[in-house]
């Protein structure tokens, strides 16, 4: 069983919150940063799981008990080459979402609120400002026909 | 003796990465690039063909990475379960690729090569041929990421506003997941000291109760991201249908289906539990009714099959919770079923829009007169899909059916929704078929973005896209046919799954 360390476990628990409190925003930017925050504490996290610090492991060098475990740090390697990989893709993505659309920001389903809509014009018939709704209606509906 | 079969198990792995480099180099020349990506992916599929029948006769067969002995070295495991579904998946991978290479999406039509489709088709295959053999929690985070990565590519290729739109989304969501599972790895280790999926079924059973539920949950709800579980599932309706045909088809057959795998191996290996997981039944409930009432409102023909493929991860998620050998047999081998006919849907949904240049389905219509090859390919696809007798959905849900009825009154209960769920999915496919393939023929629409890669609005479709469709189609009727000896498999795999020991004695050797 392993104790752990309270700093690290707070250190944690602040990269984890803020990382899922940034995943939660709309502009790209601020979800790369909170994948990239989040991606941190999970690598803490598995450094964590290895123990508290230790001797580097190579044979003869100290005795065997003495050796930290080098596993954990094999896979956060892993974890942060990865992370790193796609951090970048996102990094590109969201500068392709800028040029293409102005801004970054991860917008609705156009779809989705189209159906969501659907049941709107029966109710909504009395509604003066029916025909703008229908323009609207009409504009989704061209896009969504491609 | 004959040679070493565990010589052969990382090939379905290798091939496609070595694959995937040639295309990269020869990235100058497409003739090259289609015919390594079609060798590579039939030689796998010979592969995964003969390791289902060694591990079928001989039980599983294991190859140790760099010769280092489990728990310590990385292990790659082929057995009933992974064998079967490798061979479904390739054969899928395949007849997509086909597909993909005559509607010249690799290329954007223009003849001209390029250094990103191949390469990362060939890279997705890889990684999912990893996902089903690997015998270690991170090698599977590893696999997981080497599929994701693929897609992640293959899904914003060529981007437009739209596909940005759904690319952000998708890319968002697989993250998270792929973050939370890496959570979940740090902590099993933390608590058992190893990441070996063998030697984890052994130590986590000595963890207390509270625990081993948390790690359970965890991975739960990771692969329950990755198949796009109910209520985890918002991202896939939104995404895939701004995927190309092709690669839509591919994502809807295999990238959930490896999901579930991965829930089904570890929830069976690592979490065992004697009677049904009331907790997975209800999500499984709530699975195959959103999905199938989701599917009714559609509109656009790709979201109403991404809503039908969310309704159908629920009959698996319904086997599972069984926890029974029957129910995990029934989910395996609906599984290799849906693998199959949702590919071959998209890929027909992909053949409809190039015909009529829309996917809307109140812009449609007439298509059994102008292409009645399409409507017959469609009927007996959206018949599987919904399990109408004889088809291979039928004996699926027929095996899943039987499991749930005999073990208590919850799954018996969840058993009758599994019927309903069907006849939801009938209906909203026969809704199709009226909109579709009946009424007054309506002239298409023009392609509304010529440089696009995918050409739509045209009665000029080759040949190979419809023998890769009715090549899925026939591997589709295959299911049904062979289903005796199909489903007999699957009843081993099942009853290997829940008894854990041929898997453990295969890897730990016998001293477990």
């Amino acid at each position: 069983m392993i104790t752990v360390n309270a700093t690290m476990a707070l250190t944690i628990a602040v990269l984890f919150a803020t990382g899922f409190y940034l995943l939660l925003q709309r502009s790209l930017m601020r979800v790369l940063i909170g994948v990239v925050v989040l991606g941190h504490g999970t690598n803490l996290l598995l450094q964590l799981a290895g123990g508290p610090p230790a001797a580097p492991p190579i044979l003869g060098t100290v005795p065997a008990e003495a050796i930290g475990d080098p596993l954990p740090q094999a896979l956060a390697l892993t974890a942060v080459v990865i992370t790193f990989a796609l951090t970048t893709f996102l990094l590109a993505l969201g500068y392709r979402a800028f040029v293409l659309v102005g801004h970054d920001e991860v917008q609705d389903d156009i779809e989705d609120r189209r159906i969501g809509t659907q049941s709107l014009p029966t109710a909504s018939l009395a509604d003066p400002d029916d025909e703008v709704d229908e323009a609207a209606d009409d504009d989704v509906e061209s896009q969504a026909g491609r | 003796m004959t040679p070493d079969v565990a010589l052969i198990v990382p090939l379905p792995v290798l091939l496609p990465l070595l694959g995937a480099t040639v295309t990269v180099v020869g990235s100058r020349s497409p003739a090259l690039q289609r015919v390594v990506g079609i060798v590579t992916l039939t030689s796998v599929a010979v592969l995964a063909g003969v390791l289902l029948v060694v591990a079928d006769r001989r039980g599983p067969v294991v190859a140790q990475l760099g010769g280092w002995a489990p728990p310590v070295g990385i292990a790659l495991v082929a057995d009933r379960l992974s064998a079967l579904l490798l061979l479904v998946s390739t054969l899928v991978t395949l007849a997509v690729l086909v597909y993909a290479i005559d509607q010249r999406i690799a290329d954007y039509g223009r003849g001209t090569a390029s250094t990103t489709f191949h390469p990362m088709y060939l890279m997705l295959s890889a990684g999912v041929s990893l996902a089903y053999l690997t015998g270690d929690l991170f090698t599977l985070f590893v696999a997981f990421e080497l599929m994701l990565t693929a897609s992640y590519v293959l899904i914003t290729r060529r981007t437009s506003a739209s596909k940005i739109r759904a690319g952000m989304t998708y890319v968002t969501v697989s993250l998270l997941s792929s973050l939370l599972f890496l959570t979940a790895i740090a902590l099993v280790y933390a608590a058992t000291g190893t990441v070996n999926l063998a030697d984890l079924a052994g130590r986590i059973a000595l963890l207390p109760a509270g625990l081993e539920t948390v790690l359970g949950l965890m991975l739960l709800v990771v692969f329950g991201i990755k198949a796009a579980m109910v209520p985890l599932h918002l991202w896939l309706p939104d995404s895939y249908p701004n995927a190309p045909g092709p690669v839509a088809a591919l994502f809807a057959g295999l990238l959930t289906k490896v999901g579930f795998y991965a829930m089904l191996r570890t929830q069976t290996l690592l979490f065992h539990r004697d009677e049904p997981w009331n907790l997975l039944l209800v999500l499984a409930v709530a699975t195959m009714l959103v999905g199938a009432l989701g599917a009714l409102a559609q509109n656009d023909l790709n979201r109403l099959l991404s809503f039908l493929l969310v309704s159908h991860i629920g009959f698996m998620l319904f086997g599972l919770a069984v926890f029974n050998a029957a129910g995990v047999s029934g989910a395996a081998l609906y599984a290799a079923h849906h693998i199959t006919v949702l590919a071959t849907l998209f890929l027909i949904s992909g053949l409809i829009t190039r015909r009529t240049g829309t996917v809307a389905l109140d812009q449609m219509g007439g298509l059994l007169r102008t292409a009645p090859a399409l409507a017959v390919l469609y009927a007996i696809a959206a018949l599987t899909l919904a399990g109408v007798p004889p088809t291979a959905g039928f004996v699926a849900k027929l095996a899943l059916l039987q499991s749930g009825v005999a073990v208590g009154p919850w799954p018996t209960i969840v058993a009758g929704v599994v019927v309903v769920a069907s006849l939801l999915t009938l209906y909203a496919l026969a809704r199709v078929w009226v909109r579709v393939f009946w009424g007054e023929a309506v002239a298409p629409l023009l392609d509304d973005d010529p440089d696009d890669e995918v050409v739509v609005g045209t009665a000029n479709t080759p040949a190979a896209m419809y023998a890769a469709t009715g090549g899925l189609v026939a591997v589709s009727l295959a299911i049904a046919v062979f289903a005796g000896p199909l489903s007999a498999v699957t009843g081993r795999a099942g009853v290997d799954l829940l008894e854990r020991e041929p898997y453990l004695v295969a890897v730990l050797g016998a001293q477990s």
